[in-house]
């Protein structure tokens, strides 16, 4: 999975290592963005209310 | 051969993948949340002490309604000194997810800070700023000020207990007495037990001491601190 992005990033390997970089920083923004709070709200770690 | 390696290698990249993201979520949990909440709190309080600071403010008489409060919106600050000097957190209107992440909530069906009545605020413990991890310590006679903007709220710590996430019953008017006519004016705050988990709620009670209006200065309980 890993390798084949990482075999479909252009460039020489310091770009690609760039380029990596990126992807992985936007993937992580999303998720702390959209993913997380979502599961934050999903799962009953955190409750805090008395509710029936 | 080739099939085999490629499944190994396949659900091994997947297993580490699902690592990663278990402690980035536990990384979010732990210090995404408290650094996002800081940064709502301090957001909300600012933009409370405004509004209180304007020459207008608390200009309407006292017996006049209050206007409702939207959800999210913040109108109180609650000050508990056994939690030290400067602790200050807003009470924010609704205890959904993203309102407990901007101070404490207030429980929409309960009575305002100051009325007859059961109070009902939650905070969190654990994460999103963690207003309420120290709640544990609060003892009876501990003081739990409630300030608004035109009134000091003194409400003082009766009992602390242990209950089910179900037991709706301690925000009741009268908890513990279901049909009961609400004579006194009490507070009732809520949070997680234990600290990491949320398989119970710890419930402070405690009833109205003291109310002072703002013209008259800090009330006796936070004279020790700012």
């Amino acid at each position: 999975m890993y390798g084949w992005v990482w075999r479909h990033l252009p460039g020489p390997w310091p770009v690609r290592t760039g380029l990596a970089a990126l992807l992985a920083a936007v993937v992580v923004g999303l998720l702390f963005a959209y993913v997380f709070p979502w599961a934050e709200h999903a799962l009953p770690f955190v409750d805090v209310t008395v509710d029936q | 051969m080739k099939a085999l390696r490629l499944a190994l290698r396949g659900t091994g990249e997947l297993l580490i993948t699902a690592g990663m993201l278990l402690l980035l979520f536990c990384v979010y949990q732990l210090v995404w949340t408290n650094v996002e909440a800081a940064r709502q709190q301090d957001a909300v309080t600012d933009r409370l002490s405004d509004d209180w600071r304007r020459p207008d403010a608390g200009s309407a008489p006292v017996t006049a309604p209050e206007p409702p409060l939207k959800l999210g919106e913040g109108f109180a600050l609650l000050r508990i000194p056994r939690l030290g000097d400067r602790y200050d957190v807003p009470i924010v209107e609704g205890v959904r997810t993203s309102d407990l992440s901007r101070g404490v909530g207030h429980y929409p069906r309960t009575p305002r800070p100051g009325e007859i009545g059961n109070v009902g605020v939650a905070g969190h413990r654990a994460t999103n700023g963690e207003p309420f991890r120290d709640l544990d310590r609060l003892r009876k006679g501990d003081a739990v000020v409630v300030e608004t903007e035109t009134m000091w709220f003194t409400y003082v710590v009766d009992r602390k207990r242990i209950v089910r996430p179900s037991d709706v019953w301690v925000l009741d008017p009268v908890p513990g007495k279901p049909q009961a006519e609400p004579t006194e004016r009490l507070l009732t705050l809520t949070t997680c037990n234990p600290r990491w988990a949320s398989t119970e709620r710890l419930i402070v009670f405690s009833h109205l001491e003291e109310m002072t209006p703002k013209s008259a200065g800090r009330p006796a309980a936070l004279a020790g601190g700012r």
